[in-house]
């Protein structure tokens, strides 16, 4: 049953399982250097389809169906569907999940929206209330694009600072405990914080703040160290929030996790041969790396404890335009090698 | 624990610059490129007998035209990438706006997506040029610059 520890955490003491998980991605995810990680790779960034809101939403419905089959489960097993995605009313999810026939929660974390997601479905599972949680989410370079930012054909210069959102989609189910399958263990769901940062071309610097937050929270009230984590694995703070993290972490909590930090925005893509600034950043970014490459690990025992703490940055076009900081969170989700391993 | 300016530096240092003197130098050199073309165009109209009014209308819409082919071709931004202000100031910028914002918009429609969306990027350009001109048609007058 889930215990709350400390102020913050949430204890899932049964331990439930992600018994299937899937990435999918589009090219230029698919050329960088977790190429051969991911389930399926898209070679044209349409999918086929008219618009890129319909694209994402068949992204992200390859990654739920992919997922529940290599649980062995079809979506009518499935007892609830949680997930999320960037655009305006989570078109991409509930357009992508609605020929499923799942009973479905709609989520907003903005890109933290992978670790929110697998954090409330394996709570569900842990207290008995699902069997079978699915936890997905999405995010499409083409049509974030057009909602954050300028139309794909516009010729401009983007800042260092500034992160490509990924063309991705992962999906995780979570089932009661499996000994064969890597375990969900604790969850913290974090507070939203706002250090003033108002540069929406610099997100990891708005993130960070939450980042840090949540992993001092998530490390006292678990009264952990750093050095007990194989990998503390950020969702998409980039060169910049990557740097700031470390920054913040020492000087307020006198925490250095400098040697066991990654994070998904940097695994993702090859940051200079791929020309992607200051690294991935998007809801599929930190979903597909999550679903793939560390999930793969986890699986054979290569790492044994991974915090995830994915960041989402949770303004819109029109606070940014009215000159509003952006305000940004960070949950966190341990997750631990099969027991067999 | 950090407060909002002690964070604002922080990030201040941990942000890269751009890197202005490339940046300066590829539009110097961008720029200059357009203008010579636009400069080529204005002499091969002149000797195609246009008059003078005729020649400014023509090279204007060359480069439009040109812009918006670049565009469609997915061309343009590659192009615009390395040059910055170099293909934004010049009124290659100006049609690419428009023209990038038509081929985005067009799914949600040729109404209320490319029709009304067309401007979206060009509109204040146009809104705050017709004002500026407006403002300067005043200190003329006061001045009698005419």
């Amino acid at each position: 049953m889930v215990e709350r520890l400390g102020k913050y955490t949430l204890a899932l003491n049964s331990h439930p399982s992600i018994t299937g998980c899937a990435a999918v991605v589009g090219k230029t995810e698919g050329e960088g250097p977790l190429k051969d990680e991911f389930d399926f790779i898209f070679e044209d960034d349409t999918l086929g389809e008219t618009s890129f809101e319909k694209a994402e939403s068949a992204l992200q419905k390859e990654a739920v169906t992919r997922a529940l089959t290599k649980a062995g489960k079809t979506p009518d097993e499935a007892d609830i569907s949680l997930a999320g995605d960037l655009l305006d009313q989570c078109i991409g999810t509930s357009f992508g999940l609605r020929s499923l026939n799942m009973p479905f929660i709609g989520l907003y974390g903005a890109c933290s929206t992978m670790a929110l997601s697998l954090g409330l479905a394996s709570v569900l599972v842990d207290c008995g209330a699902a069997k079978v949680a699915v936890a997905s989410t999405s995010s499409h370079f083409c049509s974030a694009e057009r909602q954050f930012r300028l139309p794909l054909e516009y010729g401009g210069q983007r800042t260092p600072t500034s992160q490509r959102t990924a063309t991705a989609a992962g999906a995780s189910v979570v089932e009661s405990r499996r000994n064969d399958k890597p375990t969900v263990d604790a969850v913290t769901f974090g507070r939203i914080t706002d250090l003033g940062i108002k540069d929406s071309n610099n997100m990891g610097a708005a993130m960070a703040p939450a980042a840090a937050n949540t992993i001092a929270d998530f490390l006292q009230d678990t009264a952990a160290s750093p050095s007990d984590f194989d990998m503390i694995l950020t969702g998409d703070l980039g060169i910049v929030g990557s740097k700031l993290l470390c920054e913040l972490l020492q000087k307020d909590h006198g925490i250095d996790i400098e040697s066991v930090h990654a994070d998904c925005g940097l695994l993702l893509y090859d940051i200079e041969g791929q020309d992607v600034h200051s690294g991935g950043s998007g809801c599929g970014c930190s979903g597909s790396v999550l679903n793939s490459y560390i999930m793969r690990r986890l699986e054979s025992g290569e790492l044994s404890r991974v915090l995830f703490v994915a960041t989402g940055a949770l303004m819109s076009p029109t606070s940014s335009l009215q000159g509003e900081s952006i305000p940004s969170i960070a949950h966190a989700v341990l997750l631990s090698k099969p027991l067999s391993k | 624990m950090t407060t909002g300016k002690e964070y604002d530096e922080m990030t201040k240092k941990a942000s890269p610059p751009s890197p202005k003197a490339i940046d300066i130098l590829n539009a110097f050199w961008t720029g200059g490129l357009v203008c010579t073309l636009g400069q080529a165009l204005n002499s091969l109209y002149e000797m195609a007998g246009f008059s003078e009014d005729g020649v400014k209308a023509a090279v204007s819409a060359t480069l439009i035209v040109i812009t918006a082919i670049l565009t469609g071709i997915g061309v343009f931004d590659k192009i615009a990438k390395v040059a910055g202000a170099g293909t934004i100031v010049p009124i290659t910028g100006f049609a690419n706006s428009i023209v990038s914002p038509a081929m985005e918009y067009s799914a949600e429609g040729r109404i209320l997506g490319t029709g009304a969306k067309l401007f979206s990027l060009a509109g204040p350009v146009i809104a705050y040029g017709t004002f500026s001109a407006f403002i300067y048609g005043i200190i003329c007058y006061i001045f009698k610059l005419y």
